[in-house]
């Protein structure tokens, strides 16, 4: 069933994708930064909340995903919402033992 | 030639001698049809599942006596980890959703084609490709892999055999799995005829559709772990393995993550091929339609969240334990539904034994012992003593072999006289299931009973107390490989020599059964519209069929 789809040709400037990019680099160079600091549990949570952040910026800017028809942002959202899940379950183990 | 000769030439000749820019067999194996795509996943998978079945003939005959019987331990190691890796990611894992998904789930749902064609094709190379790398590690020095399917760390790090060319093989094949799911759901989204709602799609495209969500949510998860492993053997990067400071336990939770979703990626199909069987064969409008539909999304859903009952004795925390024993139980409910379902379809049906419904029989009976089984495995307690015996390796063959091997072969049988126009012979093919079902049942039963008493699974050795049990599930063994090669001539007879097959020997309602078999290049000349659901058996229940 082809609803048909509209092509909306978005440019992003050479500026915006720089930018991007060096907040990526800025962001690995705290999860590095952080890695070495021991902040307890907090250290599993920054390195993932920052990771998280990174993935957002690549899939909106990177991917075009911000300019995307809303079946793919469905799409990708529940893509996201699957990993957290397996993230949350795994952590029944890990935030609970040894 | 006018255009209308020209046109009505092309709408009776099939996809099999339509004649493209390309002869011979490069008009195969570049072809972009959905149909002949199907047919070379048929070929490979065929021959794969001819070296799967072949070593794993071989484990049984060691294991008819105890101590060394025609090998030595190391070759016993090995044989059995390719017997699995060739099973689960040659044959089982892509099975019906390549083979028969990619010749029906178009044809179905009234479209020509799936979605991507080009990247259909190329999902058949990558797994040709991941096929070749499998076979080609066996003779690399070194010798093939013998950490079993699993590829359990710090083992599959620390052994000298050739894991590294084992786990590129299997991510190159997880790559063909994602296409294909890419292919699917798209193509249900997008290429569904006029009127094909989503509630008058078969259920056998329910199947499909839910079977293709995960295949392109877990897959890349045991891809990227695989490469973590390749990593840590290549480069010493402490990841897994205790010894470089990393952590095994999280390995058995990324490789499942993936591997037991895989196991719904198997059955679901062949749960919906069952849906599509049962209808035809007992005349009776499928029961509860919504139910069978909702309960494939469920047991993808809920499938993917259960994984970590693999690891019940591995230490994990009992927080997670109870959790996952809970969903464990949770995911039993909607495969019940459609068990339910099923048998409810036969009741009060006129049920006509032919080849498919025979299987697709055997099927709920298999599928059903496979599943009580594991929810014994799901309850905490009784894991601790089942965990890692022949207990557990009677429990999935009974699902994935009892259940999908079953589905495969109910499929090859109910579809054959479409995808190739002929039938085989009946008498001969009911010999071959009765051959197969008391095969599978006599191999494989045994096994429930030797675990239950301690046999462990992989053993090279045992216990003098479980020969008696071993012998039996040997003879078994020769038993299913008979009925096997008896099935297989059957068809192959049936493809050369078999008699002209109408375009609906069974008297099925859905959309492959309105078209010519074998079907044409474009499947139908006109997009159908549909107007009804896909199993409108209401003048059987009414009894005016006569």
């Amino acid at each position: 069933m082809d609803h048909g789809t509209k092509n909306h040709a978005h440019v992003i400037g050479y500026g915006t994708y720089i930018l991007v990019w060096l907040g990526l680099l800025s962001f690995t160079g705290i999860t590095v930064a952080v890695a070495g600091m021991d902040l307890q549990f907090y250290n599993i949570a920054i390195a993932l909340i920052i990771a998280t952040v990174k993935a957002i910026m690549v899939m909106t800017i990177f991917m075009h995903l911000k300019f995307e028809d809303r079946v793919f942002r469905i799409f990708a959202t529940v893509a996201i919402l699957t990993l957290l899940i397996f993230l949350v379950l795994t952590f029944f183990d890990y935030s609970f033992a040894r | 030639m006018s255009n209308h000769a020209l046109a009505s030439q092309s709408a009776r000749t099939d996809f099999m001698r339509a004649a493209g820019s390309r002869k011979g067999i490069l008009s195969w194996i570049l072809s972009t049809d959905h149909k002949r795509i199907g047919i070379l996943y048929m070929i490979a998978m065929g021959i794969f599942f001819a070296v799967g079945v072949l070593f794993g003939l071989l484990i049984r005959l060691e294991l008819i006596a105890p101590g060394k019987t025609i090998m030595e331990a190391q070759t016993y190691n090995s044989v059995f980890t390719l017997h699995g890796i060739i099973m689960i990611f040659l044959f089982i894992i892509p099975g019906l959703p390549a083979v028969f998904g990619n010749f029906f789930l178009p044809i179905l749902i009234g479209a020509r084609d799936v979605s991507f064609p080009r990247l259909n094709l190329l999902s058949w190379w990558l797994f040709v490709a991941g096929g070749l790398m499998a076979i080609v590690s066996v003779f690399l020095p070194g010798g093939p892999a013998d950490t079993g399917w699993t590829f359990y760390i710090p083992y599959s790090v620390r052994t000298s055999t050739n894991v590294i060319p084992a786990l590129l093989a299997a991510f190159t094949l997880g790559f063909s799995s994602i296409l294909t799911g890419i292919n699917f759901v798209t193509t249900v989204h997008r290429l569904r005829a006029p009127g094909m709602t989503w509630f008058r799609m078969p259920l056998f495209i329910w199947s499909l559709y839910a079977t293709g969500w995960v295949q392109v949510l877990a897959t890349p998860i045991v891809g990227i772990t695989l490469l973590l492993v390749v990593v840590e053997r290549a480069l010493g990067v402490g990841i897994f393995d205790p010894a470089l400071g990393g952590d095994p336990i999280l390995y058995q939770h990324l490789f499942w993550i993936y591997s037991h979703p895989a196991v719904y990626i198997m059955i679901l199909p062949a749960m919906g091929l069952i849906s599509e069987v049962i209808p035809v064969f007992a005349r009776r409008t499928i029961f509860g339609y919504s139910f069978i539909a909702f309960s494939s999304i469920a047991i993808a859903l809920l499938g993917s969240l259960v994984w970590a009952h693999h690891m019940f004795t591995v230490g994990m925390s009992d927080t997670a334990q109870w959790i996952f024993s809970l969903l464990t139980f949770l995911v039993s409910i909607p495969s019940a539904i459609k068990v339910f379902n099923w048998v409810s379809t036969l009741y009060k049906g006129s049920i006509e034994l032919e080849p498919p419904m025979l299987f697709a029989l055997a099927f709920i009976f298999q599928f059903s012992i496979g599943g009580f089984t594991g929810l014994m495995q799901g309850a905490l307690a009784l894991n601790m003593h089942l965990h890692d015996t022949s207990f557990i390796v009677a429990h999935f063959h009974y699902v994935m072999f009892g259940g999908t091997g079953f589905g495969i072969f109910a499929a090859m049988h109910y579809w054959f006289p479409k995808m190739f126009g002929k039938m085989y012979n009946k008498a001969r093919a009911n010999v071959s299931f009765i051959l197969i079902f008391i095969g599978f049942n006599v191999l494989y039963f045994p096994l429930f009973i030797a675990g239950y008493m301690g046999m462990p699974r992989r053993y090279y050795d045992y216990l003098p107390e479980f020969q008696s049990l071993h012998f039996i599930s040997t003879i078994g063994s020769w038993i299913l490989v008979l009925g096997l090669i008896m099935m297989v001539a059957n068809l192959l007879m049936g493809l050369r020599n078999g008699s002209r097959a109408s375009s609906n020997p069974w008297g099925g309602t859905t959309l492959e059964w309105t078209i010519q078999s074998p079907p044409t290049v474009e499947n139908f000349e006109t997009i159908p519209v549909v107007a009804t659901g896909p199993y409108d058996y209401s003048r059987y229940e009414r009894g005016e069929h006569a």
